[in-house]
């Protein structure tokens, strides 16, 4: 199959308009005779549910939380871009373009960036309009505020919770909805195969968590909208349950997987304080607006922060880059704070910290007026760590954060499997190599509310209405498979915990394919993996059985896919002989040790395609072509 | 450090339950509370016993799904602090610490210290949200919102829908969820049209699943992990009673 993208032609400012004049409509008295399966109930998920819904398509929408509203979008915390140019300082959808693509260190489809600029518009007037409470000014009108590697204020928030807001909307519209009977849901459920007929999506298979019942679902079109992948890495800021299954299932069935190897780090986590960690703590990026970065100059100086004097701390960032300082995006942030700690100038107990430091902030304006931007980071910081930060400067370090890879989606954001959609973080589309602050909420309502309405359209307008009937062979064999892959787990009765599993994989993942690259570490970090996997379905151990509520059943499920999935990533960071964004291979880096990219034989996307278990993957390569971004080495200097 | 846990064990709905302890030896005072199960979890598994289950899964303090007393007390002891953020190092050494799940008539126990929440999504399904379709909505900047109102709405909007002022409360009562829900949206001008019809759809809900009454004691405010006020327990008894005194709404049959 060869991948076509689908990007219309013509100019990109007229590319969308004219898309959606060329697409083809169902009427509105024969929507109601498709139903649609949405997996997931984040702002792409609930937001996408919730629209179509509107439109009239019966949907069915899933979620493994107990309700729509917990996924782990509520915890997005700094805010959403938005070219309204409300602050008159020089924004359009051309400079949101510009960034997000520079940002994305050129490794994103130009086409569907421009989009997204072009609808983030709408979207803030579509969250105004459901009730979200925005920051506003006092004359009535709404606040905005800067965010790493963009000079203008865009982003709009809701003090540091701005993903709760959103996705409180969007659960709120989503509500509506199952009120109307447009709408069935089905929380505690998790989505384990994706179900095609004549190669085209036409179902999936759930696990009733509750009952541990397995249940098939058949529908015309299947959207995934089911997250991030970075709790590969075992300790990240995910939610503890977000995971790779769906995806995972769907690539096994067909759909391509497209640039796994990039993860974002993000720079400001509270640091790791032990073994007996479960995940780690985000503290947002808008920090930095007012927060100053720095350690010391001495190695080893283990002087409290306040006893180091002015002219004795680095503040690298400001140092490095005059004109962006501290906020830089994140893999530049990320990789200077891993720099200085590496040469053995970290701080804390560990020495894999550096500070953040808010004391001048404070003197400037005063701690009322920092407590009113960000006091409920403050208040977080200080409940986990026990530390005051209006006293002492905050300790972060860099952490898996966000997954930039996901399933390859052409323009209309379907993937290799005809009706089969992803969007939001599951998909690869719009952030590159990297992706730069409040985006992320940005892509995935901008997908959801947007998007997917009208292109999926252009597809159930040329498909029947005749309903695979769950009794049909290849829902049948789809949950015996799954039946069968439970039940092995189950019947491992191994030695090794799921967690301790968990662990290794996590520890190879991070070490050998985390911040930074090489390709010896890769090499080792493939053997390591295929020894893990080995563990896993020789030596698991799961209490319980397969027909019941079993919450450690569920983690180990998942983690045999994060298996997988992790010797994917280390085959497509291998394959990746340059820098990009958040890959950073250090055989490739310019001389002051930025990422080094290679254009001419590099700027593609990686999507593969499985051919069997324990088989070498294929990799296909759509050629990235940059019509309306000069490609440039990115500087923030 | 050292503790004692006592934590509740009811394997699903029908079962009586009781309590089972767990002695915690050489903690780290940095661990939440939750990672404190996980350890414990861990331990059982290895003892080929089955773990405690419990839900989880943000570990943030904002998803909502942690939900347990913990010495009698809805997420611990700690003001403003869900479970998932309640560290050790609030604990003496050598303490005993009980672990129960939410006990409420609208909350039935699923297993161990998960219960069903549901009831939470029906009363914000019964009329929790303005009513717009997606598209074809005003520029944001078109209707002002004054600074004070946006923020009294958004201190409303706080809420996480975890259950705690249920569970603190003696009758039960939701009264502190649902005026929060109401609060927002009747403070902003995007929430009028559908103001009086909400308040009464939702505590319509709300009587229809089993919660108890309201008598101002109080404890749900102090409970709350967002710190949500009482004030809109009072601001929703006001809507509902403008809702049924006139209802400025002409019935249409």
């Amino acid at each position: 199959m060869t991948l076509e993208s689908k990007v219309p032609e013509g100019p990109i400012a007229e590319k969308w308009t004219k898309h959606k004049f060329n697409l083809k409509l169902v009427n509105p008295a024969n929507k109601r005779k498709y139903e649609i399966i949405v997996v997931g109930t984040g702002l792409a998920g609930a937001s996408a549910a919730a629209s179509l819904a509107e439109l009239g398509y019966n949907v069915k929408s899933f979620c493994f939380q107990d309700s729509p509203r917990r996924a782990h979008s509520i915890a997005a915390q700094g805010g959403i871009n938005a070219a309204k140019n409300y602050q008159n300082d020089g924004d359009s959808i051309f400079r949101l373009f510009y960034d997000t693509v520079k940002g994305g260190d050129y490794r994103s489809r130009e086409a569907n960036v421009y989009r997204l600029s072009e609808v983030s518009v709408n979207i803030i007037d579509q969250c105004v309009a459901q009730g979200v409470p925005f920051a506003r000014e006092y004359g009535g009108l709404l606040s905005n505020r800067s965010f790493g590697g963009a000079q203008v204020s865009r982003t709009f928030y809701a003090r540091g919770q701005t993903g709760q807001q959103l996705l409180l909307g969007a659960y709120g519209a989503l509500s509506r909805q199952v009120a109307n009977g447009k709408v069935k849901m089905y929380p505690r459920t998790e989505m384990l195969d994706l179900v095609t007929v004549d190669g085209k999506a036409r179902g999936i298979v759930a696990r009733n968590l509750l009952t541990g019942e397995i249940e098939s679902h058949s529908a015309h079109a299947v959207i995934l909208a089911t997250g991030g992948y970075g709790n590969v890495f075992f300790l990240s800021t995910n939610a503890m349950g977000s995971n790779a299954t769906a995806a995972w299932r769907a690539h096994k069935k067909g759909a391509y997987f497209a640039n796994p190897c990039y993860t974002q780090i993000h720079p400001t986590c509270i640091p790791v304080s032990g073994e007996y960690q479960s995940k780690l703590t985000l503290m947002s990026e808008s920090l930095r607006n007012d927060g100053r970065v720095w350690v010391p100059k001495k190695k080893g100086d283990d002087r409290a922060p306040q006893d180091i004097p002015e002219e004795e701390r680095d503040y690298y960032l400001e140092r490095k880059y005059p004109s962006f300082g501290n906020l830089v995006p994140r893999d530049v942030a990320s990789r200077n704070a891993k720099a200085v700690c590496d040469e053995g100038r970290g701080v804390g107990e560990t020495g894999l910290a550096v500070y953040l430091d808010f004391a001048d902030a404070i003197k400037r304006d005063g701690e009322d007026v920092i407590s009113a931007k960000y006091g409920n980071l403050f208040e977080m910081y200080e409940k986990i760590t026990g530390d005051n930060p209006y006293k002492t400067p905050m300790m972060i370090y860099p952490a898996v954060h966000y997954t930039m890879g996901g399933l390859w989606v052409d323009y209309n954001l379907m993937t290799s499997v005809p009706g089969l959609y992803s969007l939001g973080e599951c998909n690869f589309s719009d952030h590159g190599a990297n992706r730069l602050g409040a985006s992320a909420l940005m892509q995935g309502l901008a997908d959801g509310y947007f998007v997917i309405p009208y292109t999926i359209g252009d597809y159930l307008a040329g498909t029947s209405y005749d309903k695979i009937p769950t009794s049909h062979e290849a829902f049948k064999s789809a949950e015996a498979e799954v039946k069968a892959k439970l039940k092995k787990i189950v019947s491992i009765k191994g030695s090794q915990t799921v967690d301790q599993l968990h662990k290794k994989l996590g520890r190879v993942m991070w070490d050998k394919c985390g911040m930074s690259r090489t390709e010896e570490g890769l090499k080792e970090a493939r053997e390591e993996v295929k020894k893990i996997k080995e563990e896993f379905w020789n030596d698991v151990k799961v209490l319980g059985a397969e027909e019941e509520l079993n919450q450690t059943l569920e983690k180990a499920s998942r983690l045999a896919d994060f298996i997988e999935l992790g010797a994917l990533m280390i085959e497509d960071a291998l394959n990746r002989k340059e820098s990009a964004g958040g890959h950073f291979r250090e055989e490739y880096q310019t001389p002051e040790g930025e990422a080094k990219r290679d254009d001419e034989n590099f700027s593609y996307v990686s999507a593969w395609e499985y051919t069997g278990d324990d088989i070498a993957e294929t990799l296909h390569k759509e050629p990235l072509v940059f019509e309306n971004v000069k490609l440039t080495q990115r500087s923030y200097k | 450090m050292n503790v004692t846990l006592k934590i509740w064990r009811q394997k699903n709905a029908n079962d009586k339950g009781k309590f089972e302890t767990y002695e915690m030896k050489d903690i780290n005072t940095h661990m939440s509370f939750l990672e404190l199960i996980d350890v414990l979890n861990e331990r059982l598994e290895q003892e080929s016993k089955e773990p405690v289950h419990f839900d989880h899964d943000c570990r943030e303090g904002i998803c909502g799904s942690c939900a347990m007393y913990i010495n009698g007390r809805p997420h611990g002891p700690q003001k403003g602090t869900t479970a998932c953020q309640l560290h050790m190092r609030h604990f003496k050494d050598g303490e005993t610490v009980v672990v129960e799940p939410w006990r409420a008539k609208a909350f039935p126990v699923i297993k161990d210290l998960m219960v069903d929440r549901s009831a939470f999504d029906r009363i914000i399904q019964a009329g929790g949200y303005v009513s717009v379709n997606t598209g074809g909505v005003p520029d944001a900047n078109e209707i002002p919102v004054s600074k004070e109102i946006a923020d009294e709405s958004f201190n409303a909007a706080t809420c996480i829908g975890c259950g705690a002022c249920v569970a603190a409360c003696k009758n039960a009562s939701a009264m502190l969820f649902v005026s929060a829900k109401i609060s927002q949206l009747a403070l902003l001008p995007q929430g009028q049209v559908e103001r009086q019809k909400r308040a009464e759809k939702m505590i319509a809900q709300m009587d229809a699943e089993g919660f108890g009454a309201c008598t101002n004691t109080g404890a749900c405010s102090a409970e709350c992990p967002k710190e949500i006020d009482m004030a809109n327990i009072a601001r929703m008894n006001r809507e509902f009673l403008k809702a049924k005194a006139g209802s400025t709404e002409i019935e249409v049959k």
